[in-house]
């Protein structure tokens, strides 16, 4: 499903976030990426999505070749990886109905379809109830349910978690963690960049720690913890 | 792109504006005031050059008869004038009727020159076909026979035309300097309202939505904003220019000197204003959102 070889990554400001890095993830898999600061995590995780674009080495994302890839092409990659954000990123002027229907919208789903499946995922999430609301008017873990029911809406294939439980309450975050237990049960593979050493203990899945821009360990039923 | 995805965007950026509420207030504003400058300007420099045109037609070449000439050589010189290309019409006044207007002037003491004291000429008065053809056709008729002399205020209708067109020049530099601005100062509160709405587009991008699909809406909003910009001023000029119109047209009654009238004019200024909103308008939000559709 994602295949990474040999993979570098150099900003232009001379910084090497990844230094040859190779990792394959199957499809219905549940991963942890963890890492301290600055190894090389985020920009990991944005290769998926090609937020950023590998020096050298091959990115695959089931039949997108990220590294050969022309940018008009990018938005149609972008379909089939949901991600979620630490702070949410929804559209603030939109209602929870709209910013779910928008990502279909952007698909040229017909409006019954998007009617059906926006209420569908709310009801997955359990925000059905708050579909006229804006953003503003939610409280952190009812946004970032939202923000994973926009980016499950469209059925992808992977849902990519950045920090999704960094700025929630330890409750809060369990039950976005549950959520995305259920989401990972229905078959989408999931990879989750944490800091979260509780859920990552609890909820055994596979771990990914990234140091020094590559995988330091990967480890089925992993543990939290990295060397620095 | 099918019908329906059109009539979303035009939807969206309908509920853009209303939800972006003083930025568009804002935006609608700014193309009002620099639009009402514009189309004030325009219509004030056009009527400037409207009256300069009726004033430098107004100058005629006055050809004086000499006394010595019989009746077929007036009419050979009328012939020769009227061969003249530059040479628009013709009229005649006699030594007589030539008094008159003195009289008619300067008062009844003159009518002592009455019958045979009568001290002026015959004269023909030409009208040239272009204001600038006067001092040329005065040069050719002072060289014809039976000609006593010419006047077309010499000098000073040179200088009169000197400024006239000064006076066009200027208004159309003014003009075209104004709308420089309109077009820069649209364009630039435009991009103020986009460069708020960065994250927006760039949350838009990772749900996967192609360029043209994050585009159209902002196009379409721009265009509007022009638009709604736009119609303000054009109220504001077509009540002013039609009241404006008939109290100074009731001042010029009796005189050569006439406004442009509202009709077409106003229609000229009216498609102006439109126009220049609406393509500045969405040019201006197209150029902005490029820079934030590139990464």
């Amino acid at each position: 499903m994602i295949v990474m070889s040999n993979v570098y990554k150099k900003y232009p400001n001379g910084i090497t976030a990844i230094n040859g890095l190779d990792v394959k993830i199957d499809q219905g898999e549940f991963v942890y990426v963890v890492g301290p600061s600055g190894a090389g995590k985020s920009t990991f995780i944005k290769m998926i999505y090609r937020e950023e674009m590998p020096t050298k080495g091959t990115v695959k994302v089931g039949e997108f070749d990220l590294a050969n890839m022309k940018l008009s092409k990018i938005p149609f990659l972008r379909r089939h990886v949901g991600v979620v954000f630490q702070d949410f990123k929804l559209l603030p002027k939109m209602t929870v109905y709209e910013n779910i229907a928008y990502a279909m919208q952007v698909v040229g789903k017909n409006p019954k379809q998007i009617q059906k499946r926006v209420l569908e995922v709310l009801d997955l999430v359990g925000l059905k109830h708050k579909v006229k609301m804006f953003p503003n008017e939610l409280s952190g873990g009812e946004q970032q349910r939202v923000a994973i029911a926009r980016a499950i809406a469209n059925m992808p294939r992977v849902l990519i978690a950045d920090e999704p439980t960094g700025n929630l309450d330890p409750e809060t975050a369990w039950g976005i963690m549950d959520l995305l237990e259920e989401i990972n049960n229905q078959g989408t593979t999931i990879i989750m960049a944490t800091h979260n050493s509780d859920i990552v203990n609890s909820v055994r899945h596979r771990v990914l720690a990234v140091e020094n821009g590559r995988i330091a360990r990967d480890q089925e039923q992993g543990e939290y913890g990295y060397e620095h | 792109m099918n019908i329906k995805t059109m009539w979303r965007h035009i939807k969206e950026s309908f509920k853009s504006i209303k939800r972006n509420g003083w930025m568009s207030i804002a935006a609608v504003s700014a193309v009002a005031v620099t639009l009402l400058l514009v189309g004030s300007f325009i219509a004030i420099l056009m009527n400037a050059n409207k009256l300069a045109t009726d004033i430098e037609e107004d100058v005629s070449v006055r050809v004086y008869i000499d006394l010595a000439a019989e009746e077929e050589d007036r009419i050979q010189l009328e012939e020769d004038l009227a061969a003249l290309d530059e040479v628009e019409s013709i009229g005649f006044s006699s030594r007589a009727d030539e008094l008159d207007n003195v009289i008619g002037s300067y008062g009844d003491e003159f009518g002592l020159f009455e019958g045979d004291d009568n001290p002026l000429y015959d004269v023909f008065v030409l009208n040239t076909t272009s204001p600038e053809l006067t001092a040329d056709v005065a040069n050719q008729a002072e060289d014809m026979n039976y000609v006593a002399g010419v006047n077309y205020g010499g000098a000073t209708a040179d200088r009169l035309f000197y400024i006239m067109d000064t006076v066009r020049n200027v208004g159309a530099i003014i003009i075209i300097a104004l709308i420089f601005t309109a077009v820069f100062l649209i364009a630039n509160t435009i991009r103020i309202t986009i460069f708020s709405r960065s994250t927006e587009i760039e949350i838009m991008k990772l749900v996967g939505a192609t360029n043209w699909f994050i585009r159209w809406p902002f196009l379409i909003e721009g265009a509007l904003i022009g638009f709604i910009g736009a119609l303000i001023p054009v109220g504001i000029i077509s009540y002013v220019y039609l009241r404006g119109f008939d109290t100074i047209m009731r001042y010029l009654s009796g005189t050569y000197f006439a406004l442009l009238p509202p009709q077409p004019f106003l229609y000229y200024i009216i498609a102006l204003l439109l126009g220049i909103g609406v393509v500045i308008g969405s040019l201006g939000s197209s150029l902005s959102i490029r820079r934030f559709l590139k990464v």
